[in-house]
């Protein structure tokens, strides 16, 4: 009896890290599947795809952010608003007729300056919960970029300022046709994601951010500076959004007061249909981006079969409470108490 | 072990104040090298604050700490850790995601250069746990299982393994036993013991005289943030001791 629960239980520990790994891509590869056999001309179609990404290219940004956030068991609803005020800042420094090569880094460097506010208030000025210094900031940078831009749209970039989420490249050197292009933005998508998971798998400073989700005190204990490492993430959290905006002034070719409206809880869904926890301490990189396309599958499958959008919500959100319960049963199984 | 004359870690007139309550006063402490001291006293007597202090995780708001017989101030964690000051926390302070051999060199992780970056070495990370973990007779499946699928013996153990993989002059643990199923106790001691062997000044906070009378050298009594009585085991009766963490003499 016990030696078949030792095996059992070994078993289960082979496999339970494949699962956590790689349980979600079954889902997503499931769900392209299924859209396949509903909509066998027109899903998996070259324009069909890349549109995919090019709709997914700034909220992949923007949950790759709050993902680090939620690893550290933080919060951050702000992403929205970083994302606004940064294309804001960015329209403002267009118009004013500052070159390209200025006017793409000032998003990053404004979304990075939000980031780091929200670190600091966090930290510093001890707030019970991430939660409510970034509740506070979601208002704080939506109004600032209302104020700055006077609540109205800024439109009409130059080429390189566009490039990064309209730029298109060629593959007819390849055979392809000339409609058969590859989105600039899913090349950056591609590039961010490798770089971050590096980051986060890699380097020591990765390693500390799931240790702080796994256990802040034992972190605290073995010396590692956690505030100190809180405050890098909230700041790359603010630069992605940075990134998100340069993507969106890129496809929009506008600074719009909405943009990013809500858009925070889309990320924060994203992360939790791809495995992360909200207790800290798990997820993957690989995770996030299944948890982002499975979002963008489920809402361009359903505009293909011309469902309502109101149905689109109630899957979604009933997508989020079902991998969550996965969650809570994983959390029970793999945990000794 | 050393002349009793020098002990490894002293303390000295250690007062600690948060805000109006007094946690400690003018307490006193020392542990010679391959000797082990035994801490006991009531809940709220200040055993955990006075290891905190000692770990640098709390600043004395008075008194000195010396290390080989030089005064030391330490700021934070790290600076006990670099002088070989190690902590093994009663919630045992490991990261349950994480593997074993990661926790073990948590904030200290082996880096690799490639090219201007550094990454994890995590080959020599398994290495360095498997031969550390075997020095110590720690019996685990692997090295890359996660913490919270460990019991609650095999955690201390990783816990006390984390404490003593970067050459521990001092290792303080607090209440090393309290969580542990009876059978996985011994385990623990036997392990204190190996390490007191090595040379190691081993403090011990406990609650159960068994831990005390089975591993210490010597046993102090904290009251009400002072020093209440000290005694070499060997001069002293288990009555004797649970009298003193009551506060009697």
């Amino acid at each position: 009896m016990e030696e078949k629960d030792n095996n059992k239980d070994s078993l289960y520990l082979k496999l339970m890290p494949y699962i956590e790994k790689y349980g979600i891509l079954l889902l997503l590869v499931l769900m392209i599947l299924v859209m396949h056999i509903l909509q066998p001309d027109v899903f998996l179609s070259w324009r069909n795809v890349t549109n995919v990404f090019k709709q997914i290219s700034w909220q992949s940004m923007l949950a790759l952010g709050v993902f680090m956030v939620i690893v550290t068991a933080g919060i951050d609803l702000s992403v929205g608003s970083i994302m606004m005020l940064s294309l804001m800042v960015l329209a403002i420094v267009a118009k004013a007729g500052a070159p390209w090569f200025i006017v793409v880094i000032t998003p990053l460097i404004a979304g990075f300056l939000c980031g780091l506010f929200n670190g600091a208030g966090i930290t510093l000025l001890r707030m019970p919960h991430p939660f409510i210094m970034t509740l506070g900031t979601l208002y704080i940078f939506r109004g600032t970029g209302n104020l700055i831009s006077g609540g109205t749209p800024i439109s009409g970039f130059t080429d390189e300022v566009r490039y990064l989420g309209h730029g298109r490249i060629d593959l007819t050197w390849l055979g392809l046709e000339k409609s058969q292009y590859l989105p600039v933005s899913l090349v950056l998508i591609a590039v961010v994601y490798i770089i971050f998971w590096f980051f986060l798998n890699h380097s020591r400073t990765g390693k500390w951010i799931y240790a702080i989700g796994g256990n802040p005190s034992a972190a605290r204990a073995s010396g590692i500076n956690v505030n100190k490492i809180l405050i890098i993430v909230y700041s790359l959290c603010g630069f992605l959004s940075g990134i998100g905006a340069l993507i969106l002034a890129g496809r929009t070719d506008s600074g719009y007061p909405n943009a990013g409206l809500q858009s925070e809880l889309d990320a924060i869904a994203a992360c939790i249909i791809g495995g992360a926890s909200f207790f800290g301490g798990r997820g993957t990189v690989l995770g996030v981006f299944a948890g982002v396309m499975i979002m963008g599958i489920l809402r361009n499958g359903l505009n293909l079969m011309d469902v309502s959008s109101f149905w689109q919500q109630v899957l979604i959100g009933s997508i989020i409470v079902i991998a969550v319960y996965i969650d809570v049963l994983r959390r029970d199984l793999g945990t000794r108490k | 072990m050393s002349t009793l004359n020098n002990p490894l870690l002293e303390a000295k007139g250690i007062t600690k104040y948060f805000g109006t309550i007094t946690a400690l006063e003018n307490v006193d402490l020392k542990v010679h090298a391959g000797e082990c001291l035994g801490v006991v006293g009531d809940n709220g007597a200040g055993k955990s604050t006075l290891m905190k202090v000692l770990s640098g995780l709390y600043k004395p708001s008075s008194g000195s700490l010396f290390f080989q017989g030089k005064k030391e101030i330490l700021e934070s964690p790290k600076d006990s850790q670099n002088l070989g000051l190690e902590m093994v926390y009663q919630d045992l302070a490991l990261a349950g995601n994480l593997p074993i051999g990661e926790n073990i060199f948590l904030g200290r992780e082996p880096t690799k250069n490639v090219g201007f970056l550094k990454f994890l070495d995590f080959n020599k990370i398994k290495e360095l746990t498997n031969a550390h973990l075997g020095k110590l007779k720690i019996n685990v499946k692997s090295a890359d299982q996660k913490v919270e699928e460990l019991s609650g013996g095999q955690r201390q153990a990783v816990a006390i393994a984390r404490s003593t993989a970067f050459n521990a002059k001092v290792v303080i643990m607090d209440e090393p036993t309290a969580a542990l199923a009876i059978k996985e106790v011994g385990k623990v001691l036997d392990l204190i013991n190996s390490l007191k062997k090595t040379g190691v000044g081993v403090i011990v906070i406990s609650h159960r005289m068994d831990d005390i009378f089975s591993v210490c050298d010597r046993v102090m009594a904290l009251f009400q943030g002072t020093n209440f009585a000290e005694s070499e085991l060997s001069n002293t009766s288990r009555d004797e001791v649970i009298g003193w963490i009551m506060g009697k003499k």
